[in-house]
């Protein structure tokens, strides 16, 4: 029983909408698991299913290896959660809600000075919540969801709306969190979030998984680690450097017909001088050329058509 | 079982409320300014004067005359527009209208005005005296204003019906839509917390709340008005939480699916607009036609109203009251079973 968590063939309809369509997934005890997407994509529906706040339409879903039918507080008591944006008791302060939410785990809890200290939020703990700073409140909400010590926290879009400092502050308490074994699932519309924090990522677009690896091997999946940007004067089609030695795929991108290219590449060393000595050939000007490492962006971008920033 | 989470809960509860400016002020310090706002405007003022326009015109100074300097009366002289505009107002609630010598005065009024009834008798009397008629039986005036029996007395059993009401409507179930809305309840419900906690820890903190507002209330009344509760003061007490219960499952039950706090206004009014008119808050409930009184004595409002005001006015027994009782009963029962039923967390 390695699973975490087992989904098969979920299925969520809000009328004739399927939010989640068919997904299968799996997460191993002790990884840091991302539900990488667009909005709208389905990823809370899916977690809210496997927190046991959502209802599926149908297929299958073990958390921990139990089903939400039954006795629902004994797995309650065993996951910890983060909703997306949550508000909680405006006038209460940040010990005073981590006390409250301490007296509903029945078994074991971590003490409230630990979640201070590991959160950062001792110094705020004795003021309302009300008055906390956004990076301050989320900390505070996965403070919150890992007060029952839970088995898997499922933490929902974390950073969304942070400052980039709290978003950073942030990845190294859930880095530190999948270090000490716990399982993490995060859903995620950054990319760089994901590939930062996580060790294996499902991409899913309209309720569908769409790709399934490490980062790594989706990355590598596009073909090639790195990415070359190359707009030339005239114009040239994709074909015409497809061949090019070390390029393992060419596609167009950008708008109009004006357009760039795309390449990916594995070993810009090998590929980029054939490309010059290409361009030349062809009595093609680069006016604009760019070697970058690819992102899990660009797989979405490969996949799709979209970006994941596109909403 | 382990009720920790209840007394948490319950303790949040209380804090929050008194980390609220305006929660403490609509629950005890409104209460207080209508008691006192009502209380002056219907204080009883000995024997009120009651204002009389006389419409310009011949014969109009000398009952203007025949009027002043009359007890309970002040009557002044004004032109015909002025006359009708002041009725339509309320300012006056007759009108004198002189005509010429020989032909008949005229009384302007508004008949289904009780007290306008009785300006045109006294206005009459005093006229008919001072034209020469004499009063065959002789007749003398005592007071006689029993305890407990006026306006203000009557007035504040009904406001503590509507502020208990009020704090079940706007205090808790639209707190309780509010973190509907706010995915607080979505948040808790994804806690193992047992659930009843939550929904039980507003009835908990009543036991602090209802004591306080029924104090709160009725010290008050006796310090500036000189209510005084003849009946007994655990009645009161023990009525006012029988009444908080039944007013929280209405509450929860307006409040178990509203998704935002708009729905939540719009049924709390529905479900509080139509009691502050039919259940006897500001003035009797008797005022309404026979056919409806069945059907008022029925509202949890009215039931709690009439109660209340047998042993606060009459120093009726609590046992005395089994209708009223039995009627707030099953407010209480019907709707906390519904509302748990129907009850959502997301």
């Amino acid at each position: 029983m390695d699973e975490a968590i087992l989904i098969e063939g979920l299925v969520k309809r809000y009328g004739d909408l399927a939010a989640v369509d068919g997904l299968d997934l799996e997460v191993r005890r002790g990884e840091c698991f991302g539900i990488l997407g667009p909005n709208g994509a389905g990823k809370t529906t899916t977690v809210e299913i496997l927190e046991g706040l959502n209802e599926p339409t149908s297929g299958k879903v073990e958390v921990l290896g139990r089903t939400w039918t039954g006795q629902p507080e004994e797995l309650r008591a065993r996951i910890g959660v983060a909703l997306q944006e949550t508000k909680l008791f405006d006038r209460l302060t940040v010990e005073e809600t981590l006390r409250l939410f301490a007296t509903f785990y029945a078994g074991r809890t971590l003490a409230v000075e630990t979640l201070l200290a590991e959160m950062q939020l001792e110094e705020k703990r004795a003021t309302w919540v009300m008055k906390l700073s956004g990076g301050q409140r989320q900390r505070l909400a996965v403070a919150l969801g890992l007060v029952g010590d839970p088995e898997v926290l499922f933490l929902d879009e974390p950073t969304t709306g942070l400052d980039p400092q709290s978003r950073r502050a942030l990845w190294d308490t859930i880095a530190a969190l999948r270090s000490r074994g716990k399982t993490v699932v995060l859903t995620t519309h950054y990319m760089d979030e994901a590939e930062r924090l996580c060790d294996r990522i499902a991409i899913v677009d309209h309720g569908k998984r769409i790709a399934l690896g490490t980062p790594a091997e989706l990355i590598d999946r596009i073909g090639g680690a790195h990415l070359v940007e190359i707009t030339t004067d005239p114009p040239l089609p994709p074909e015409a450097l497809a061949d090019v030695r070390g390029v393992r795929q060419a596609r167009a991108v950008g708008q109009d017909q004006q357009s760039s290219l795309a390449l990916s590449i594995d070993e810009p060393h090998v590929a980029l001088p054939a490309l010059i000595a290409r361009l030349a050939e062809r009595r093609a000007q680069p006016t604009r050329l760019v070697s970058r490492t690819a992102t899990l962006d660009d797989v979405f971008l490969t996949m799709t058509g979209r970006s994941l920033r596109e909403d | 079982m382990s009720t920790k989470s209840l007394w948490a809960l319950s303790g949040v509860r209380l804090k929050l409320f008194f980390r609220e400016p305006g929660s403490m002020f609509w629950t005890f310090g409104f209460p207080l300014l209508v008691t006192v706002a009502l209380g002056v405007a219907f204080r009883n003022q000995g024997q009120s004067q009651t204002p009389v326009a006389v419409v310009d015109g011949p014969g109009a100074a000398q009952v203007a005359a025949a009027l002043a300097g009359q007890r309970g009366v002040a009557a002044r002289v004004v032109d015909a527009a002025e006359a009708t505009r002041e009725l339509r107002t309320g300012a006056v609630v007759l009108a004198v209208q002189a005509a010429a010598p020989g032909a008949p005065l005229v009384f302007k009024y508004d008949p289904s005005r009780p007290e306008a009834q009785a300006a045109r008798r006294q206005v009459d009397d005093l006229l008919q005296i001072h034209a020469g008629r004499h009063d065959t039986v002789p007749t003398r005036d005592e007071t006689a204003v029993a305890q407990g029996g006026r306006y203000v007395d009557w007035l504040v059993p009904g406001l503590l019906g509507l502020q208990l009401l009020n704090g079940a409507m706007w205090g808790a179930a639209f707190n309780i839509v509010n973190a509907r809305q706010r995915k607080l309840l979505k948040r808790l419900a994804a806690t193992p917390m047992r659930r009843g906690h939550y929904l039980l820890s507003y009835r908990v903190s009543g036991l602090v709340f209802v004591p306080l507002q029924v104090f709160v209330l009725f010290a008050f009344a006796r310090l500036t008005f000189g209510v005084v509760i003849q009946g007994s003061a655990l009645a009161v007490l023990g009525l006012a939480f029988l009444g908080s219960w039944a007013f929280a499952g209405l509450g929860l039950l307006c409040a178990s699916r509203a998704q935002n706090s708009e729905t939540a206004n719009g049924l709390i009014n529905l479900v509080t607009l139509p009691m502050m008119v039919f259940s006897g808050v500001f003035f009797s409930s008797a005022r309404f036609p026979s056919v409806l009184q069945p059907a008022i004595r029925l509202l949890p409002l009215t039931a709690f109203n009439e109660a209340l005001r047998h042993v606060v006015n009459d120093g009726a027994s609590l046992l005395s009251q089994g209708f009223p009782l039995a009627v707030l009963l099953a407010w209480t029962v019907i709707t906390s079973f519904l509302a748990v039923r129907l009850f959502r967390w997301t």
